[in-house]
């Protein structure tokens, strides 16, 4: 969607856009030429469809966060489906991770996250099996 | 009045709503570089089994070495999280992206059952009136999350389990940059046939290279061909005809004919 000022025959130019709480979104958009600004606004409707697209009217003043639609939308959601690690979570070896898959499932996310904070909390970035047993013997978990 | 069609006009636009999307499917190619072989399962037919054959083909696959990922892409009746046993456990957020959940035999996974309260439906904030508008975008836009917000890694084979009938195919076939290889599960009942044929032939329609028919339930309630006639018309193979009670060899066996057809 564009807007054209047909009298000076030129784009017009996004302002500003604003959110009154409300559901709806307001977009102003100025002619560069004579100054008009024109205002669009959605309904809620409208404007859902265009979150749901994951784009911003008016452009993105930070980059798209990941699943920022899931993660912002989505209703009923576990409160714990996510586990922020700031950009300091250690990611985990392949041999790590096949260890990790025979522990069995109902216990496997805890044990995970046992793992991830040992080495967190250690300033470790990659979680492997020497990690483990290291981590294991520290805090007891034999079997785990 | 001469008013310049939107495609005439040449002015930057700071939106950029356009750019904004090609970035959405860059970021999905950029996600995908390091997967070799993604295989959408699929069917025109709910209950077939997609998912189940689609978890110990992917468990199968992972015993003998295989990297391997699953993402399901059925949002409102989602099972593979289960079936790998990867419910539990919060998703780790990095700063490039969702880790997906390790489930069994090392198999990754992402599913909107991990992220659902237990039995609540999928439900998007928003407003309720005419929800069917924006509702489909909003599955879409969770659909690309899901492959491209998801740090997958390097994988082998990235399998992405679609819900019955076409729509989420069309949708997954529009975020790649190419269409996908189709692996087509059907039961053996004629109906079956019926509705998997027009599944299939909307795949291929759209490009989709067909890798072969699966055939699910065989030898129990389920009376038919469907397998052998869907294989022959699209002259594609059979190459599974799973039992009721499927042996590990019978995975096995599946998993080396997926290997081999990809």
């Amino acid at each position: 969607m564009k807007f054209l000022c047909v009298d000076c025959d030129r784009q017009m130019t996004f302002e500003e856009r604003q959110l009154p709480g409300d559901g709806t979104l307001a977009a102003a958009f100025r002619c560069p030429q004579c100054g008009r600004v024109v205002a669009m606004l959605t309904n809620p409707m409208e404007t859902q469809l265009v979150a749901s697209l994951g784009v911003q009217i008016g452009g993105r003043t930070i980059p798209a966060q990941p699943m920022e639609m899931v993660r912002g939308m989505v209703a009923g959601g576990k409160e714990d489906a996510f586990e922020d690690g700031g950009g300091h979570f250690p990611t985990w070896s392949d041999d790590a991770q096949e260890r990790l898959a025979r522990v069995p499932g109902f216990v496997r996310g805890m044990v995970k996250r046992i793992y991830s904070e040992y080495a967190r909390d250690r300033g470790i970035t990659v979680v492997t099996t020497a990690v483990m047993d290291a981590a294991r013997t520290e805090l007891g978990l034999e079997g785990m | 009045m001469h008013i310049r069609t939107y495609h005439e006009l040449t002015e930057p636009d700071r939106s950029g709503l356009a750019a904004q999307i090609m970035a959405q499917r860059r970021r999905v190619a950029q996600r995908l570089a390091g997967v070799g072989r993604l295989i959408a399962v699929m069917s025109g037919k709910g209950g077939v089994g997609k998912s189940y054959v689609t978890a110990h083909a992917a468990r199968a696959l992972a015993r003998v070495g295989r990297r391997v990922g699953v993402l399901d892409a059925d949002l409102n009746g989602p099972t593979a999280a289960r079936l790998l046993e990867a419910r539990d456990g919060p998703l780790a957020v990095r700063e490039d992206g969702i880790e997906p959940a390790v489930g069994a035999d090392g198999v990754r996974v992402v599913s909107m059952d991990q992220l659902l309260a237990d039995g609540r439906p999928l439900a998007f904030r928003g407003p309720e009136a005419e929800s069917f508008v924006w509702r489909g975008a909003a599955e879409a836009a969770a659909l690309r999350e899901f492959v491209g917000d998801v740090t997958w890694g390097a994988l082998d084979v990235l399998f992405v389990d679609l819900p019955p009938g076409l729509a989420r195919f069309q949708e997954l076939a529009e975020l790649l940059p190419a269409a996908p290889a189709v692996l087509t599960v059907t039961i053996p009942t004629a109906e079956s046939g019926d509705a998997v044929r027009r599944a299939l032939r909307a795949a291929l329609e759209r490009g989709a290279r067909p890798l072969g028919i699966v055939e699910n339930m065989v030898g129990g309630a389920f009376v038919g061909v469907a397998g052998d006639t869907l294989a022959r018309e699209f002259g594609t193979p059979l190459l599974a005809r799973v039992p009721w009670h499927p042996t590990p060899d019978v995975w096995h066996q599946l998993a080396e004919t997926i290997w081999n057809a990809v």
